[in-house]
């Protein structure tokens, strides 16, 4: 997939700022960013449901504007706002879906049994989706984004809203949809979520993109964000720790203090002296590469 | 390939006619706007007066046919604006037209099936249809037609409530069937009606529909046949190049 300049206004606003990326066969790519940043703007733009102002974007060679039904006939679409028919049976929705994308009776029918099987919704098939549960709904949803056997699958927030049981299950679906080789492009403003599924990650803010890279690299890049980790067994203050040389900032965190540090193994030799010279006790020492968090936030703000 | 491209799109067009018969028909708007509406207010004209049954079908099949065919189609877009689902619909690979076609296509179907019923009725209790295959072509050309102008009445402006888009629709369809022939005969209008007659479909298709059943018009039926089936392919391609225009504004 291949985005240039896409933008997007909501009359004086503009949602989406003339962003561009690429998306690698096989790749899943994550869109990282604060609510209102302009993650379901883009997905909404890419799968055609509203027109960019600006800009453009293909898929496996096929123009979003001028080949929209084609460029659509490869994807599978978890959208955040749209629903399945509450009207309609679960299998119902998957034999509408299926039929929409123009896959055969027999074949629908087939794959149809086995995602129903696979996400435990076999048993309800014949049941009207307004009785079903949130989590339920997200898994029909999946599996009606999966009826057509897609090539590239767009995940607007999947997890979000969802108890602990139903996102892992959902989260280990997507990774086993992308082994199988199915390009995903996911929204979500869940770091970890981000950081346990996604090969890159871009991070949009404002509509504009702060930095696209791997989640490792992205942590790598703000080395000013590495920390240590101390708690003694005595109270000591901030003001004590920052004094140590090398120490750019000291933040309580619970019962544990973390000292913002440039070369963590020259500080931990430091703060050792420290400790003896005021004969405390050392009762955690950690060293800490910046979360992913903490990345994200430096670069929202930088935006 | 072009063929080929407007023949899968067609099918798509299917399963939207068959997810609106699922789901549609059985909501009580449907119910109330399209068959009992039209069966008390005709009740409440023909009630008390001595009206042979071969003079009394052509309105009922009138009010029948224009009622059932627009009950459905004014009300699915902001439904499904409403429910979230129009967004699932516009990303698949379905082209607008062949959304509106399905929505066409089940206010038709709908519109011919419960069309058949008076005529049955009408035929056990005596009345004599003259032609069977005019009258035949007269529903499905009046049904299109009238599914077609169901899908106009919800182009504008794009509302996402349903009730909105049924009061709108209301406030136009109940002057048409006074205007339509359908109680008064069109000979029997002054000039002036006859004249605001001429701009109604459903003025046409009552035509048709006495001279099937009465054996005589006030138009050509040549005429009948091709006004309705102008006016099909007019409110068709209005109403699929508004909602082309407004759909943004309703996702």
């Amino acid at each position: 997939m291949e985005v240039s300049n896409l933008t997007k206004r909501f009359g004086e606003l503009v949602a989406v700022d003339h962003i561009s990326f690429q998306i690698k066969k096989g790749e899943l790519f994550g869109f990282l960013g604060p609510n209102g940043a302009g993650k379901t703007t883009t997905i909404r733009m890419l799968t055609g449901v509203i027109k960019p102002d600006e800009g453009t974007a293909s898929i496996f060679g096929y123009d979003i504007l001028r080949e929209g039904l084609r460029s659509r006939q490869f994807m599978g679409i978890v959208p955040e706002m749209a629903n399945a028919y509450v009207d309609l049976s679960a299998w119902n929705n998957l034999m509408l879906i299926g039929e929409l994308y123009g896959v055969p009776k027999k074949e629908r029918q087939e794959r149809a049994t086995k995602l129903l099987k696979e996400f435990g919704l076999y048993e309800r098939r014949r049941h009207l989706v307004k009785g079903f549960s949130r989590g339920m709904k997200q898994k029909l949803l999946l599996c009606m984004a999966l009826i057509n056997e897609p090539q590239i699958l767009f995940l607007d927030e999947p997890t979000s809203g969802l108890d602990v049981g139903s996102q892992r299950l959902i989260r280990d679906m997507i990774r086993e949809l992308n082994k199988s080789g199915i390009t995903v492009f996911l929204t979500t403003h869940n770091m970890e979520e981000a950081n346990q599924l996604c090969d890159r990650i871009a991070i949009i803010n404002q509509g504009k993109i702060a930095a696209i890279d791997s989640p490792e690299k992205l942590r790598m890049r703000s080395s000013e964000l590495q920390s240590i980790e101390v708690s003694f067994d005595k109270t000591i203050g901030k003001d004590e720790l920052s004094k140590i040389q090398g120490v750019k900032g000291v933040k309580k965190i619970g019962d544990k203090m973390r000292l913002y540090v440039d070369e963590p193994s020259v500080v931990l030799d430091r703060l050792i002296d420290f400790a003896r010279s005021k004969k405390l006790k050392v009762i955690t020492l950690n060293t800490l590469a910046p979360t992913l968090e903490d990345v994200f936030l430096k670069l929202v703000k930088e935006s | 390939m072009k063929g080929y491209l407007y023949l899968e799109q067609f099918r798509r067009s299917l399963a939207i006619l068959k997810k609106n018969i699922r789901i549609y028909y059985s909501k009580g708007p449907v119910v109330i706007f399209g068959l009992l509406v039209p069966f008390f207010l005709f009740l409440s004209f023909y009630i008390g007066r001595n009206i042979p049954a071969q003079a009394l079908l052509p309105g009922l099949l009138g009010m029948t046919a224009f009622f059932t065919a627009t009950s459905v189609g004014p009300a699915i877009v902001p439904w499904e604006a409403r429910a979230k689902t129009l967004e699932r619909l516009i990303s698949s690979p379905i082209s607008i037209w062949a959304i509106f076609l399905g929505d066409v296509l089940s206010s038709f179907l709908f519109g011919v099936v419960v069309s058949v019923f008076p005529v049955v009725v009408g035929i056990f209790m005596g009345v004599e249809v003259t032609n069977l295959w005019i009258l035949g072509l007269g529903i499905i050309l009046g049904t299109f037609c009238f599914a077609s102008f169901s899908i106009l009445l919800s182009a504008y402006p794009p509302t996402d409530t349903p009730a909105s888009v049924m009061m709108l629709s209301s406030m136009i369809k109940l002057p048409l069937v006074f205007i339509s022939g359908i109680f008064i005969p069109i000979e029997e209008l002054p000039d002036w009606g006859k004249t605001i007659s001429s701009i109604s479909p459903l003025t046409y298709f009552t035509d048709l529909a006495r001279y099937s059943i009465q054996g005589n018009s006030y138009y050509p039926v040549e005429l009948d046949l091709i006004v309705l089936s102008a006016f099909a392919i007019l409110f068709l391609v209005t109403a699929v190049k508004i909602h082309e225009r407004t759909m943004q504004k309703r996702l």
